[in-house]
Formats: C-alpha cells, sequence, structure tokens
C-alpha cells in the first residue's frame, strides 16, 4: 500500500517551487505573528491537540470513485476552531511532519503544499465561515451546516489553487484544461467527505466545549468569554 | 475562567484518544485508491501493480523520489513493514502533539493571568 497525499517534488518547476516556497514562509510568519493574539493557556493546548487530530485524520482515505480517494485537508476545521493564524500553522506543521518524517509530500514541494493548504485552503475556509457567522451561531445545526459549506468550499477552492500552480510552472503531462476540469471534479466529491468530518467534528466540540470553538468566540455566543481589553498593547 | 481546569484536562485528554484511535487503528481501514490529486496525475498513464505510471503521457511521471524516501517511517510505516501503519500513525500523533503543542505553548499571550488578581488590577 503506497500512503502518498501530497505534492511531490518535480510536479512544477524549480523557479514556480522556489516562488511558492517564498509565499508559504511569508505567509507563515505573517500568521505567526498575528496567532499571538489567539493563544493563551486555554487555547495553545487545544490548538496543539487540533493539529494532532489533523494529521489523524488525514491518514484516513475515504473512497469517493472506483479507483479513487480523498482525504481531508483541514482548511474549515482549524479557521472555525482554533482561528485562520494558528490554524494555517497547525496546517503547515501537518504538512511539514508528513514531508520530514513520513516522506509524504516532497520538501521542495512543501511550498506549494503549504500555500494551497495551509494558507489558501485556511484562509477560504475562515472567509465561507465569518460569511456564515450570524447562521453559525443561531443554532448548533447552523454552526454545522457552516462548517460543512466552508470545508466543502475549502477543498474545492485548494485544488484550484494547484491548478494555478500547474498553469504558471506546471511539468507538463496534460493539458491546463484537463487538470482543471479533474482536479474540480475529484475535489467536490472530496469535499463532501471534508464537509461531512468537519461538520462532526465541530458538531462534536461545539456540545462539550463551545468556549473552545473560535468562530463562536468572536461571535460573542459562546458562554466564559473574556472581554477584549480596549487600548490594551499586544506585543 | 468560567470553565473549571479539571474539565478542560478531560476535554483535551479525550481528543488526544480520539486522534490516536483514528491514526493508530482507523488506518488500516483507509482506502489505498489514489487521492483526488494523485488521480488527476495519473491521467493518462497505465500503471503497474505498485500503482507506479508506466505507459502512456501524465503529470506522475515527472515526479521525483522523494528525498527522506529511506526514512525510518517513510510511507506511513515503520522499517516498511506494511502492518505498521497504526503504529506510525500513532508516533506520527505524538510527533504533531509535541511540535505544535509545544510551538503554540511558547507563542501564546502571557499578558492576562486569571488567577492573579494583581495582574487583572493592571488592566
Amino acid at each position: 500500500m503506497v500512503l502518498a497525499m501530497h505534492m511531490s517534488d518535480g510536479l512544477v518547476n524549480p523557479p514556480t517551487a522556489l516562488v511558492f516556497g517564498v509565499i508559504a514562509v511569508l505567509g507563515l510568519a505573517i500568521a505567526a505573528t498575528r496567532a499571538r493574539s489567539d493563544l493563551d493557556d486555554r487555547t495553545a493546548p487545544m490548538a496543539g491537540l487540533v493539529t494532532a487530530f489533523v494529521f489523524a485524520v488525514q491518514m484516513i482515505n475515504f473512497p469517493i470513485l472506483p479507483g479513487a480517494s480523498g482525504h481531508l485537508l483541514g482548511g474549515a476545521l482549524v479557521a472555525i476552531l482554533v482561528g485562520p493564524w494558528v490554524g494555517s500553522m497547525c496546517i503547515a506543521i501537518v504538512l511539514v511532519v508528513q514531508s520530514i518524517l513520513f516522506a509524504d509530500g516532497g520538501l521542495t514541494a512543501l511550498g506549494t503544499n503549504i500555500t494551497n493548504m495551509a494558507l489558501v485552503g485556511v484562509f477560504t475556509g475562515y472567509g465561507v465561515a465569518v460569511a456564515l457567522r450570524r447562521f453559525a451561531a443561531r443554532s448548533r445545526g447552523g454552526l454545522v451546516a457552516t462548517a460543512f459549506v466552508a470545508a466543502l468550499v475549502n477543498t474545492v477552492v485548494a485544488a484550484l489553487a494547484f491548478v494555478v500552480e500547474y498553469a504558471i510552472g506546471g511539468a507538463g503531462g496534460a493539458s491546463l484544461g484537463t487538470v482543471f476540469a479533474l482536479m474540480v471534479g475529484f475535489h467536490v466529491l472530496i469535499g463532501i467527505g471534508e464537509g461531512v468530518i468537519t461538520a462532526a467534528t465541530v458538531g462534536a466540540v461545539a456540545s462539550v466545549r463551545p468556549d473552545l470553538v473560535h468562530l463562536l468566540r468572536r461571535a460573542g455566543t459562546a458562554p466564559g468569554i473574556r472581554s477584549r481589553t480596549a487600548g490594551g498593547t499586544t506585543s | 475562567m468560567n470553565a473549571p481546569s479539571r474539565s478542560a484536562t478531560r476535554f483535551y485528554v479525550g481528543f488526544l484518544i480520539v486522534a490516536l484511535i483514528i491514526a493508530g487503528g482507523l488506518s488500516y481501514f483507509a482506502s489505498s485508491a489514489p487521492d483526488g490529486l494523485d488521480s488527476v496525475t495519473l491521467t493518462g498513464c497505465t500503471l503497474d501493480e505498485d500503482g507506479e505510471p508506466v505507459e502512456g503521457t501524465c503529470i506522475a511521471q515527472n515526479a521525483e523520489d522523494h528525498a527522506l524516501g529511506e526514512g525510518p517511517f517513510a510511507d506511513y510505516s515503520i522499517g516498511g513493514d506494511e502492518g505498521t501503519v497504526g503504529a506510525a500513525g500513532i508516533v506520527g500523533v505524538l510527533v504533531t502533539l509535541v511540535v505544535a503543542g509545544g510551538l503554540f505553548w511558547v507563542l501564546r499571550r502571557r499578558d492576562r493571568q486569571p488567577r492573579d488578581p494583581q495582574r487583572r488590577d493592571l488592566q
């Protein structure tokens, strides 16, 4: 059995790999700066556990078509639970551990993989979730539905990011139109699975500890919220 | 903090156990078919029994072997043994937890200590 889930080295040319490597590093540097305000004694352990959980669930490839499978990317999941800045770091850590320890996802492909899943996927999922936040804050059903939609969209848009990279510097072997059509087609199906897993996970966390759901915290609906101090300097 | 810390610890331990069960047990039932991306990069090629492209034209023919492909946990196994995906998964969950948890713990804000009333007065 070959378990490989992310882009290998060589699928895009070296300049393209380098450009997306720089984008990934810059994006993560900004995320690390902004993540601090979302991390405290309570949310830091949660973020560590969410990262480990994403690693675990990414191992579970589920069938989508005969001879084809999909797995969680986790963008909307982490964005909803721990916020987009911490969340993009979560996914990046998973990708780095997978690449270095498990030889899954090429080392020079880390830039494209991080860009697609940790930056594009997370922020797309977060954008959709924030757009639906009023609906999500209203009821458990609303939250679960929001998680499903955000996850479905994050999967398809992350797949489109690969298409963009292939258009810029793809190594060749298939036409851009074919790559676009197949990537979208497969990832709509994978996105349904991603949506189900994300909805189930967010729903489960919200039923036990709604105060640990970042999206609800910002909406001001979860219990145990400390008001933000006005004029406080964060450094 | 309204929530007692004991309930928080319980929740965290429960969350970790779920992750360990998924990586250590459920991983044996994962589909071994190529994922969405691999299905696309393999389109146009016929595959041998190891799933490697042999004939035709496809994107995956440009894929290079992983530089760390001979590592001790490569391909989610221990030393290449196929039956060890669960153990490799448990290693991965724990390594990920230590790396991420450690980094987030170092990065966390320390300007507000809920149990220290003097610090609250400063706000």
